[in-house]
């Protein structure tokens, strides 16, 4: 297997949608290929700081506020 | 087209029931959706627009929008998935707006080749975000992702951030299933890409 070709499975195998077959063919070339191995684990930790961290967060008073006008429009009908 | 899998018989989304009284003139069943996903909608909105004002105004506008047409939703989708279809809408709407009238679609930018062979191979760090501040994480991570086209952007905070699945993300951006697998690799690619930047592991133990 080929760099190219480890990378096209590259999300497959993150996402956990590979067959045991290309699973394991994906495993021999990473036993080989530290710069596969290192894209792998940076991209699964790419996804995992993302998803872990809050980059925008509403604040609770502007959070109350938002909700209460859309309660009270909703009330009336919009 | 992909369709939503519809959910399957006997397994009713919590939702449901939700929306069912909100049918049935139970308003306070709208405030109990309203506050489920208030956060997920601003959060979108927030990286569609990029503008705090805007997400604000679309947090309202979406589930206004939501309410009104809550006759449309037909149930064979989640409920959430339909409210993130509008919010979309809407921001898109927003940028459109702020840029007078210039088309402004999620295929803006998809073009680019950059990040679609990874070119930085330097390894991270252990626990690279432990050498900075959450404040300053926070920092990396919002200009990082906001350096990405906004076609590659939409689909990685949906798919990766939000939970979506490629099929939801696919019905909701009225892309393809191929289109939204390939945008994601090349989101996740250069997003890691610019990370490296960051949380490359220093030689000699500087920080």
């Amino acid at each position: 297997m080929t760099c190219t070709e480890f990378l096209a499975q590259l999300d497959d195998l993150i996402d956990d949608a590979v067959t045991a077959k290309m699973r394991a063919d994906l495993q021999e070339h990473l036993h080989g290929c530290e710069h596969c191995e290192v894209t792998l684990n940076t991209t699964r930790k790419t996804i995992e700081i993302y998803r872990s961290h809050e980059i925008y967060e509403l604040p609770t008073g502007l959070r109350d506020r938002l909700h209460k006008a859309i309660m009270e429009r909703c009330k009336k009908g919009c | 087209m992909a369709t939503i899998q519809p959910i399957a018989e006997n397994e009713q989304h919590p939702d449901v029931a939700l929306v069912e009284r909100v049918r049935a003139g139970d308003i306070s069943a709208y405030d109990t959706l309203v506050r489920k996903y208030d956060r997920q909608v601003f959060r979108i909105a927030q990286h569609i627009t990029q503008n705090r004002e805007d997400a604000e105004d679309v947090v309202q506008d979406a589930f206004l929008k939501a309410y009104q047409k809550l006759d449309q939703f037909q149930g064979n989708s989640k409920f959430y998935t339909w409210l993130v279809r509008i919010a979309v809408n809407e921001s898109l709407m927003r940028l459109r707006k702020r840029r007078t009238g210039k088309m402004v679609s999620i295929d803006e930018d998809v073009e680019t080749e950059e990040g679609s062979v990874p070119r930085d191979l330097a390894d991270w760090a252990p626990d690279p975000e432990q050498n900075y501040t959450q404040s300053e994480l926070a920092d990396i991570l919002r200009k990082t992702i906001q350096g990405l086209p906004q076609g590659f952007r939409v689909v990685f905070v949906l798919r990766d951030v939000e939970g979506l699945s490629t099929e939801e993300t696919a019905e909701t951006l009225g892309l393809s299933v191929p289109a939204v697998k390939s945008r994601l690799l090349r989101a996740r690619l250069q997003l890691r890409e610019r990370l490296t930047r960051y949380f490359r592991r220093k030689k000699g133990g500087e920080k």
